[in-house]
């Protein structure tokens, strides 16, 4: 049960400006009936190229319904760039907020009249520039890297809580993770240790952290975009025992992968006598 | 505002002779049952009782009768246990349309390397038994299908996938949360080895389930501790909600045919109603094989959540296999397992009535719903569309 505020309450039970301009000076629409969401938004200007009327018709839940009509009661009697500074907090903090998994349809809001206000000016919002990160639900990466700027986001959860991106087969965590990482800078993800230099020798404790985190950081990561996964069992000096999960467990290259891509791995980071085995 | 429940599929009322029934032992019948004294034997005494009216709801012996808090802990218990006691075999047998407790346990159990195969249904939610029979192998350890899916309220033909797999000699399982009470089950007859029930879906209060395992089935027990069960479900019982599911049981027997046959023409009443009243409306699943309360209707160009406030707001209660109501982002995994197209899913409501819903409520509903689907169609961008390119027809 969504924990809404009265104003969203009224938004949805009493929508303003339900409908949709003849022959509108914009016109933007976003969304989908695959997606569950979608948002038609058309507008009139004055001869002081003002928003005189502006109309929309969305289909989806209390919030998309809400957002929809919020923010069209919030770019009435503003000039185009005055409109096209409203980001989706905005909107949220205008129906005094909006629950984080419902964040995404105050995105699609500001998503709207951007496309809206990009059709008056006979722009055209190319999807193609850009890299389509969410397949499930078919969002940019430079969707993503707005939401997390304007929102300050620093988790895929919240990513996905704005976007939507993630919420389907979830198999771009990773370079929505990126993103993430991009936008904040990489200084968390720095490796605690590195390679020592050649001559140099590790210490027991420093060889196990290296594999650990060669494990987590490089190595996982890339068997999971398959299904797959391993688990690290055992550190007994350069051996490494793992058992294979996931699809790892019963594919066929599965030896292939041990030795030319995990040994491999471990060898580069970690010590070049390093050697991987599976535990039976 | 009157209240009109019909999500009795989520939950049902706790009935007024049941919480009567558990009254005393939340007062002065406190006793543990594995004490030596006479509080302890009270407290035993009650739950030898219940114990006997819970076997007879679903032909079962008393001592096949494992009481655990939930359906939930139910069926990780009879899958986990059965797959315990086979460690050599590595391959489970399921469907897609599995309640999540079965569903998810069965996605972790992928991730620890076990192989699960979840056979498909088709458009109206059935399985295809020649796709069960090429699925089990010798190292199935476990074939695990509900009895009646809780969406739908399409059942399975149990005892037919029973015979199939008994005579591959692998155990078998079913999630019957859904089906005791509304349908009739003979664990004497029947080719189960295992199946698991709920107490809050039989107007008995949540926190208590129970797990049926045919005797000479090998179980590893889930949650181990003392000795209670017999061994194969440690932790005091709770003998004031064992006492109340004793008490619904035997309820939920009497009215059986109440729920059969009126509460199944209050269904088909409200079915045939939002079909003739409200246009582009369908009903998912199979209506001839499916539980005498349940009624799932997909409205098109309109969405489940809205629908849903908008019913509430009028005291009505019920659900849908809508995005933002399943808790993630995507429509109910049962509807995408069926095909259902998402500009149906979206639009999913589900209606489960009970014995104590009446004919005022369903005429209620009929005059309550069609203008709000007829409100939220307007507010639409797609049902214009769809209105302006069949009139060009």
């Amino acid at each position: 049960m969504w924990d809404y505020t009265e104003k969203v309450k009224d938004h949805f039970m009493n929508p303003r400006n339900v409908g949709e301009i003849e022959d509108a000076d914009g016109f933007g629409e976003v969304g989908s009936l695959a997606c569950g969401d979608a948002l038609r938004l058309t507008f009139k200007l004055d001869e002081d190229r003002r928003i005189k009327d502006v109309k929309f018709k969305t289909f989806g839940c209390a919030s998309a319904i809400a957002s929809s009509s919020a923010l069209t009661e919030m770019v009435k009697g503003k000039t185009l760039e005055e409109a096209e500074k409203i980001t989706n907090r905005d909107i949220a903090d205008y129906l005094g907020g909006l629950p984080e998994e419902k964040m995404h349809c105050s995105v699609m809001g500001r998503e709207a009249l951007a496309a809206a206000i990009a059709s008056y000016r006979g722009e055209r919002v190319e999807k193609e520039e850009f890299e389509v990160i969410c397949k499930c639900f078919g969002i940019t990466d430079k969707e993503i890297e707005r939401a997390v700027k304007e929102n300050n986001l620093h988790t895929v959860e919240q990513v996905t809580h704005y976007t939507k991106a993630g919420g389907g087969c979830e198999s771009c965590h990773p370079k929505i993770e990126a993103i993430i990482n991009k936008v904040w800078g990489e200084k968390e993800r720095k490796p605690v240790l590195v390679k020592p230099a050649k001559g140099e020798k590790l210490t027991n404790i420093q060889r196990m952290r290296l594999i650990e985190e060669t494990l987590e950081r490089e190595i996982k990561p890339a068997l999971r975009q398959d299904g797959g996964d391993l688990e690290l069992i055992d550190i007994e000096g350069s051996k490494v025992l793992v058992a294979l999960r996931g699809t790892c467990s019963f594919c066929p290259s599965a030896d292939f992968t041990l030795k030319q891509y995990v040994e491999a791995k471990l060898r580069e980071f970690v010590a070049d006598d390093i050697s991987v085995e599976v535990k039976e | 505002m009157k209240t009109i429940y019909v999500d009795n599929n989520a939950t049902t009322q706790v009935a007024p002779e049941v919480f009567e029934a558990m009254k005393p032992f939340l007062q002065d019948l406190y006793g543990n049952p594995s004490s030596m004294h006479f509080k302890g034997g009270e407290a035993q005494k009650a739950m030898v009782e219940a114990r006997e009216k819970v076997a007879d709801a679903v032909g079962a012996n008393p001592d096949e009768i494992v009481f655990t808090s939930c359906g939930t802990e139910s069926d990780n218990a009879a899958i986990v246990g059965t797959l315990e006691s086979h460690p050599e075999k590595r391959h489970v047998v399921s469907t897609r349309v599995e309640h999540p407790a079965v569903w998810t346990l069965c996605k972790h159990l992928e991730k620890k390397g076990y192989r699960v195969t979840m056979l498909s249904v088709d458009r109206e939610g059935r399985l295809d038994l020649d796709e069960l029979r090429a699925a089990i192998s010798d190292n199935t350890a476990l074939v695990t299908i509900m009895c009646a899916n809780n969406e739908t309220g399409v059942i399975f033909p149990i005892e037919e996938i029973g015979q199939i797999v008994k005579s591959r000699g692998i155990p078998f399982h079913t999630d019957a949360v859904q089906a005791v009470g509304k349908i009739p089950l003979n664990m004497k007859k029947s080719t189960v080895d295992m199946l698991s029930f709920s107490g809050h879906k039989l107007h008995a209060p949540k926190g208590i389930g129970v797990l049926y395992i045919r005797k000479g089935t090998k179980f590893s027990p889930f949650l181990i501790g003392g000795h209670q069960e017999r061994g194969r479900r440690g932790g005091t019982e709770n003998i004031p909600y064992i006492v109340g599911l004793g008490k619904a049981c035997e309820l939920a027997a009497r009215h059986l045919e109440d729920e059969n046959n009126r509460v199944r023409s209050l269904r088909d009443k409200l079915e045939e109603g939002l079909l003739e009243r409200i246009p582009d409306t369908l009903v998912n699943g199979d209506r001839e094989h499916r539980l005498p309360n349940t009624v799932s209707v997909s409205f098109e160009y309109v969405e489940g959540e809205s629908i849903l406030l908008m019913l509430s707001n009028l005291g009505i209660c019920a659900s849908s296999g809508s995005a933002c109501t399943s808790g993630s982002l995507e429509p109910s995994h049962v509807l995408r397992a069926m095909g259902i197209p998402f500009t149906a899913a979206h639009g999913s409501i589900r209606f489960s009535l009970s014995i104590y819903n009446a004919e005022e409520d369903i005429d209620y509903i009929l005059e309550q719903l069609p203008p709000i689907i007829e409100r939220l169609r307007e507010i639409s961008p797609f049902w214009r569309d769809y209105i302006k390119a069949s009139s060009r027809k």
